[in-house]
């Protein structure tokens, strides 16, 4: 463990909170923006500095003012500790998640003007991936770190001392673990066609041969529901309920423990479409760019290759993968703002009826059809 | 008597959600694009910049009417007060002394209270009124204020406010 490594895991660090901080900032200008031109509003636009308006941009920085000169309000009886705990137990998987995810194959500083022949994944005095922590169980860290966010809503609803809020908690606890068991299962097949737990080498299958969503469609779907289940939006927003339980478990809370609240939830489709594009959308590939330069294959015709320099294709596949990304969340948005909220009945019918079986039954049939061709 | 509620009817097509979600994301998309990057579809009204115009029969805040020597035209019946459902005025009726020009017209209101914060703005007191003596032809709204007490408006500010047209008196002829 050298300097440069650790210096460089600190700059990762740093780097990928502040971009986490700021997109979160952003997604709320996304939503508020975006849901407005989808229902034939105009959206925030008041907020300027000066004569700029910017499109509404400016209405995060009046947000984020008025969120931390609120007051923090505590229920007379709820649990203080307990209170102040939930939005911080909340927030922090949404964050942790972002650890094993790898944004981009692996970067030589010492290389960054040379034509890489070794391959997207390689390991050199100077080079990094871009990736916080490379982990032999990936996959199964960010299982385990999604299940941990049902902790925080349970307790932000038990602690409040309001019956509002524990009906709320009480829906999401049951509402997430229920989605949570499809969240896994559809994840078997990915890990079976794949043969790893490690999130980089998911990918790198991915570069080489074909992406997720080709191999497995019906895990994404399943997938993409389980995942906005678990973030507890529409139209699985039962947990918050405004209709019927005011604001569900976080009702009690405002100022910067509501913003947390808030934040973790707009957070939570940037991961949830950070992991969509991971595991079915090819992460960083971009299809016919290789790490030594672009291939193009046509039938009939020789291979062409364009030889890049690896920092220019390694900055490439950075911007493919941002875009991606940014697709997955317009999708999510786009969902939230078409459908309308499900009943209990339906959303527990869905989750143990429809979306379980399917899962099971993808996995039996990805498991047969690799044992065929073996 | 029983019923049976009868399902929707549904084919296997529409009961599998997703093609129909797609269809729906159509829906929404093309109302984003459309206010993206085409003509623009809002219907929302700029408030303070665009204001939409009252329609003639809006009620507006509350006036007493005057007679042309400035006097108020309410003879304190408390019809206004009687019909009142939000139960928000409070007349103190007083009584015109022998030698005064107005004597003929008996009782006139010594005070007069409306409290606009409780008014639902049903317009029975204008009904309620066998003098036109109450008029919500202002087209005025209750304006902003720091405490509710000055909410409660009183009977010489009632009685300056004017119509939409700035006259103080009745506006109908057959009640002069
Ligand atoms: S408008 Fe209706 S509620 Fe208001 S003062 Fe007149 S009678 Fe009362
Ligand atoms: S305003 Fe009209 S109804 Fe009310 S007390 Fe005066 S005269 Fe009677």
């Amino acid at each position: 463990m050298n300097a440069f490594f650790v210096w460089m895991t600190v700059a990762k660090i740093v780097a990928f909170v502040l971009f986490i901080l700021t997109g979160g900032a952003l997604m709320v200008w996304v939503e508020r923006r975006l849901s407005a031109m989808m229902q034939d509003r105009v959206g925030p636009h008041r907020a300027n500095l000066g004569r700029f308006r910017l499109w509404g941009l400016i209405h995060i920085l009046a947000d984020g003012l008025k969120m931390m000169v609120k007051e923090d309000f505590i229920p007379r009886r709820a649990d203080r500790l307990l209170h102040a705990l939930a939005p911080i137990l909340a927030f922090f998987p949404v964050v942790v998640t972002f650890a094993v995810v790898p944004f981009g194959p692996t970067l030589d500083f010492a290389h960054l003007g040379a034509v890489n022949h070794e391959g997207p994944l390689f390991s050199g005095p100077w080079a990094t991936t871009l990736q916080v922590a490379t982990i032999d169980v990936g996959l199964l860290f960010v299982l385990a770190i999604a299940g941990t966010g049902v902790v925080g809503a349970v307790l932000a609803g038990a602690a409040s001392d309001n019956r509002f809020s524990l009906l709320g908690s009480l829906r999401a606890a049951s509402q997430m673990i229920s989605y949570e068991v499809t969240l896994g299962a559809s994840l078997v097949g990915c890990i079976l066609v794949f043969g790893t737990l490690r999130i980089e080498q998911m990918v790198l299958w991915q570069h080489q041969h074909v992406w997720g969503i080709l191999v497995q469609p019906l895990a994404f779907l399943l997938f993409l529901v389980a995942g906005i289940a678990e973030s507890k939006r529409v139209p699985f927003d039962l947990p918050e309920g405004e209709s019927e339980i005011v604001a569900g478990y976080f009702l009690e809370y405002s100022g910067m423990k509501f913003a947390m609240f808030f934040l973790g939830e707009l957070m939570e489709i940037v991961v949830l479409a950070i992991l969509l594009t991971v595991f079915f959308l090819g992460g960083w590939d971009v299809p016919f760019l290789f790490a030594d330069g672009l291939h193009v294959d046509l039938p009939f015709l020789d291979t062409w290759v364009w030889n890049w320099p690896h920092g220019v294709v390694v900055l490439v596949q950075l911007l493919g993968f941002t875009v991606k990304v940014g697709a997955m969340v317009f999708l999510q948005m786009a969902l939230r703002w078409t459908l309308p909220r499900f009943r209990y009945d339906q959303l527990m019918d869905l989750g143990w009826k429809v979306l379980l079986p399917l899962s099971l039954g993808n996995i039996a049939v990805t498991a047969v059809v690799l044992a065929a061709l073996r | 008597m029983p019923y049976v509620v009868r399902r929707p009817d549904r084919n296997l097509w529409e009961q599998s959600y997703v093609p129909e979600t797609v269809r729906g994301l159509g829906v929404t998309l093309r109302h984003f694009f459309r206010n993206v990057f085409g003509r623009r579809d809002t219907v929302t009204l700029l408030y303070p910049e665009q204001r939409r115009p009252y329609p003639p029969r809006f009620r507006g805040l509350h006036r007493l009417t005057q007679r042309d020597d400035g006097a108020p035209r309410c003879t304190a019946c408390l019809c206004c007060q009687t019909a009142c459902p939000a139960e928000c005025i409070h007349i103190v009726a007083g009584e015109y002394p022998p030698e005064h020009p107005l004597a003929h017209v008996e009782k006139y209101p010594v005070e007069f209270w409306i409290d606009e914060l409780r008014c639902v703005s049903c317009g029975l007191c204008v009904e309620a009124c066998p003098c036109d003596a109450i008029r919500m032809d202002t087209g005025l709204h209750p304006r902003p204020v720091e405490a509710r007490p000055h909410l409660i408006y009183e009977r010489n500010l009632l009685l300056s406010i004017s119509d939409t047209a700035g006259n103080v008196h009745t506006a109908n002829p057959r009640k002069k």
